[in-house]
């Protein structure tokens, strides 16, 4: 096992541990923050695994934009930690863990059985200049019907947040 | 020649993240909670595909983690205006309280 193995493997626990703790906190509040960690751990793998430019995006757009949207909504409507207790409950966790489980057995197995999978991935780094230029050679049409999409997502917000004073 | 760790170790670490993604998703009951699950399982999608970028060297991959935070991005937009819209209109967050039908 190689430095960048131990890096991976490190990386792997790092990002399961924030993501299980963002999952179960009580306060949104402190979820989020515990999920801006997540990311950014996840950015760090997409660097290890050669996408240097997406490592970038992963920081700037999940946990920038997505994450400050959060905090923002959620400092906007005084959001009370939640009353519930979370472990009283587990009678409403057993079904959905229990399906989680199956399915993760089901794709571990399917995984593994998979010929090549065992295959180490080799080390390479795409740069951000090959990357765009792959991106809009072969994928031009899927960024503009991105970008309609975002567009669309905009007018969309600010069609369900006008206040309904002005509004019709 | 230097390597990663094996193919199916990064594809069991995607299958973690989206089944904790699901879990969230399914057994919580905040708004706020489904949406951040959908986000993890939209995060653990995009890991899966760059691993699968770097098993074929293709950049195939790689664009599209590129749709998946567009996706991402538009869908938190529109999932927090409907978000704050609902508490507008019910005055709560909680997705078991939303039990009445207008008509």
């Amino acid at each position: 096992m190689n430095m960048y193995a131990v890096i991976f493997y490190l990386l792997a626990v790092i990002i399961v541990a924030f993501t299980v703790m963002a999952i179960t906190r009580k306060n949104v509040m402190h979820a989020i923050v515990f999920l801006v960690g997540s990311f950014i751990g996840s950015s760090l793998l997409f660097y290890l695994l050669g996408a240097p430019f997406l490592a970038i995006l992963e920081v700037v757009i999940y946990a920038g934009a997505i994450m400050v949207l959060f905090l923002f909504i959620v400092m906007m409507l005084e959001i009370k930690v939640e009353d519930i207790d979370l472990w009283p409950f587990l009678r409403q966790w057993f079904l959905p863990l229990g399906l989680a489980g199956t399915c993760f057995i089901v794709m571990f197995a399917l995984i593994l059985l998979e010929s090549g999978s065992s295959l180490s991935l080799p080390l390479v780094m795409a740069s951000p200049a090959a990357f765009g230029r792959f991106l809009f050679q072969k994928y031009w049409l899927g960024v503009e019907i991105a970008s309609y999409l975002l567009f669309v997502a905009l007018v969309g917000a600010l069609y369900l947040g006008r206040s309904e004073k002005t509004g019709d | 020649m230097v390597t990663l760790v094996p193919y199916s170790h990064v594809l069991i670490l995607a299958a973690i993240l989206f089944l904790l993604g699901a879990a969230c998703a399914v057994a919580r009951r905040n708004l706020i909670m489904i949406l951040i699950g959908v986000e993890v399982m939209l995060s653990a999608a995009g890991l899966a595909f760059v691993g699968a970028s770097m098993r074929w060297q293709q950049l195939d991959g790689q664009a599209f983690v590129i749709f998946i935070m567009a996706v991402a991005a538009s869908e938190v937009a529109v999932g927090l205006a409907l978000i704050v819209y609902s508490r507008r209109r019910t005055g709560t967050l909680d997705a078991n309280r939303y039990n009445l039908m207008k008509g």
